[in-house]
């Protein structure tokens, strides 16, 4: 039972990690508080990209795990992701915008037909406002994820039945629907969802911070809530991949005839799956209404999903840390990194070539392209962190670790 | 030893896809204890036989009896009741029809022709999976550790059977790099993880050398001794076959054509044959 023992102690050693982790988000977060910000380099900024780059890394990772659940380790290639965070956005935007803003949300239908709010629902037998926030969004996060899952089980009645791509085809097809589904403008439907108009005035992640009585923030939370959100998401996922099922999921993937014959239910755990991933995309869906303080359904299109698709296959198929390496990675390059990229520069009376609006895309369509074609294992292969990092330190001490990894074998 | 008590009863069983009728009108017993062989040329139907019996394949006419309950039965339907060849066309009436992981559950396991192992799966893994089947938590349990006693038992009992099969000290090895032999013992022992009743080998020592061939004669025979395993086994090495079975059936264009213990069948002018050819079957 050596190899348990290890296994608790790379678990550890994981979850530490990601303590120490999110410690230092809450740092950074937090240091314009402690020091005066003209002491704080330009990048420490509260106004710095770097913040935006986390939070939004931060939703992505978890979207990006749950997409990875479905097609890295159930081996089900679906194209239907920016449909259910859409599902989640959705009822995460109607079911906690406070109903006394509904009314000039919807100004176009005269008034929402959903006239109450989760937080109020709490707060009229909690009384405590913030105690009732906190509950609100958290009960109708799991809403939202149980909406999603609720429709990729009807969904996957019918679609779970194909195979390879004429399953991402139908997943495809159905997010688009849905996306149309939500800018209908029919009066009575209008009412419920705004039409093809943005909802606002739900709680977003800079409501989580701590303010003392006078309304100062004590304390910033808005970068670090969705990191707990996504890492206690991310966790559950570990533990459904790392269980019997998650076992049954890849063992579909790898063989699905001989995964019949050892007795798995292949529809069963196929929609097991599915619906799975879909309650953590709609969570997702929650973060990113959350992330951009508005919802429409103009931004879930396929793009979206194609951008995370993108980033399960830069990360590895089959490797969840790969999936939140790359998300950050992703994230970082879109918004921050490559920006440079798009603006006119000139250096010393040059201008240098090339550099304009629009060329950022040019540059990542070659880089898929390359890693496409060249690294088509991605960061991580279907590795994890702990298994490469040991990799790695065998490699750097390998004149003292040698004599004893072979006395091991 | 064998008890005489019916395992595995098939009762004419016709597959025909389109024109080509692939097993025709095959019956065959299996007994508590035994090992039966079920030989043939190339192309005779072994395999479609097994397919039909584990439920890859719904059979065109016919029944399958397990365990002396009716698990299979089906007759022609659609366009089959038209082009349908075989015999007793209109003595079966009903539609039994299950899926292979349910056929599992009931307790027959099979190996592949060709090997089938989980490739991105350790060798423990690969055994582990066919413990999933017998496992009691739902979705939630297991993923929140409520079952970890249950856990456990599973891993306890894979690390047993992988023991017994002399492949313990390669648990952690990735199951593709093992050498060939090793893989075909690995298939047994994850399809002996399901707790199957009786174990279908499809060709166990295909592509085996002789000394790996000894190795797994030697081993099912300990199946059977030990273990009581019930095995129905497809093989064309005939040394093996003879050497472990308790009967054979011989089946040649889908048609059995004899049946009896291995001195019987070595002395049948038809499976003669049926093996080297003959003047009734010049012409094809």
């Amino acid at each position: 039972m050596v190899n348990q023992k290890k296994n608790i102690k790379g678990t550890l050693i994981s979850i530490l990690c990601i303590l120490v982790f999110m410690a230092a988000v809450a740092v950074l977060e937090n240091l314009n508080l402690w020091v005066p910000a003209s002491s704080l380099p330009k990048w420490l900024k509260p106004t710095s990209m770097l913040f935006t780059v986390l939070k939004k890394g931060a939703v992505y990772s978890l979207i990006a795990v749950s997409l990875n659940l479905l097609n890295g380790f159930t081996g089900l290639f679906s194209l239907g992701h920016a449909g259910f965070m859409l599902l989640g956005a959705y009822t995460y935007a109607i079911l906690c915008t406070p109903s006394s803003v509904k009314d000039t949300v919807y100004y176009k239908y005269n008034g929402s037909s959903v006239n109450f709010s989760m937080q109020e629902f709490y707060q009229s037998f909690l009384g405590n406002e913030t105690l009732s926030m906190i509950l609100g969004v958290v009960t109708t996060m799991i809403l939202a994820g149980l909406v999603a899952a609720l429709f990729a089980f009807l969904i996957g009645l019918p679609v779970l039945r194909l195979k390879s791509d004429y399953l991402a085809i139908a997943t495809l097809g159905f997010a688009e629907i849905v996306r149309a589904l939500f800018q209908w403008e029919a009066p009575f439907w209008g009412r419920i969802t705004n039409g093809a108009n943005m909802i606002k005035g739900f709680p977003k992640f800079s409501d989580f911070n701590i303010e003392n009585a006078d309304g100062k923030v004590v304390f910033y939370m808005s970068t670090l809530f969705p990191f707990i959100v996504a890492a206690v998401c991310i966790a559950v996922m570990v533990l459904i991949i790392k269980s019997t099922y998650g076992r049954a999921f890849r063992a579909i993937r790898d063989d699905e005839i001989a995964a019949e014959a050892m007795g798995i239910n292949l529809a069963k755990h196929k929609m097991m799956s599915f619906c799975t991933s879909a309650f953590f995309a709609g969570i997702g869906g929650v973060l990113y209404a959350m992330y951009s303080t508005t919802v429409q359904a103009k931004p879930f299109t396929s793009a979206l999903t194609y951008e995370l698709l993108l980033i399960v296959v830069i990360g590895g198929i089959g490797s969840v840390s790969g999936s939140c390496i790359s998300s950050f990675l992703f994230v970082a390059c879109s918004e921050w990194w490559l920006r440079f990229l798009d603006k006119e520069t000139v250096i010393g009376g040059f201008k240098v070539p090339l550099l304009r609006d629009g060329f950022r895309m040019v540059v990542f369509s070659v880089v898929i392209m390359i890693i496409v074609l060249f690294f088509r294992k991605g960061i991580m292969g279907d590795k994890e962190l702990p298994e490469v990092a040991g990799k790695i330190k065998n490699r750097i001490f390998r004149n003292g670790k040698k004599s004893k990894g072979e006395a091991e074998k | 030893m064998s008890t005489g008590k019916n395992i595995l009863h098939v009762e004419n069983v016709t597959m025909q896809i389109g024109g080509v009728v692939a097993v025709d009108n095959l019956t065959l017993d299996v007994n508590e204890g035994e090992i039966v062989a079920l030989i043939g040329p190339n192309g005779a139907g072994k395999t479609t036989a097994f397919n039909a019996i584990t439920g890859v394949y719904e059979p065109t006419n016919g029944a399958i009896d397990f365990l002396g309950k009716r698990m299979i039965e089906n007759h022609p339907q659609g366009k089959m009741t038209k082009i349908y060849a075989g015999e007793n066309n209109g003595v079966y009436k009903n539609t039994i029809v299950k899926t292979p992981d349910k056929i599992t559950k009931l307790g027959i396991a099979r190996t592949f022709q060709n090997i089938r192992l989980f490739k991105g799966m350790t060798v423990f893994e690969n055994v582990l999976i066919a413990k999933h089947l017998h496992q009691t938590g739902n979705l939630l349990s297991a993923t929140f550790r409520l079952n970890n006693k249950e856990e456990q038992q599973m891993r306890r009992e894979t690390l047993e059977l992988l023991e017994m099969q002399g492949l313990a000290h390669l648990k952690d090895e990735l199951a593709t790099s093992l050498p060939y032999g090793q893989q075909r013992r690995l298939e047994i022992a994850r399809a002996l993880a399901t707790k199957p009743k009786l174990l279908l080998l499809d060709e166990p020592a295909a592509g085996m050398n002789p000394q790996e061939t000894q190795e797994l004669t030697a081993f099912i025979r300990q199946l059977r001794d030990e273990y009581d395993q019930t095995i129905l086994v497809i093989e064309h090495h005939m040394d093996l076959i003879m050497d472990i079975s308790d009967r054979i059936y011989v089946i040649d264009f889908g048609k059995l054509i004899a049946t009896g213990d291995p001195a019987q069948i070595q002395a049948d002018p038809k499976v003669i044959r049926a093996y080297l050819g003959g003047d009734d079957d010049a012409e094809n």
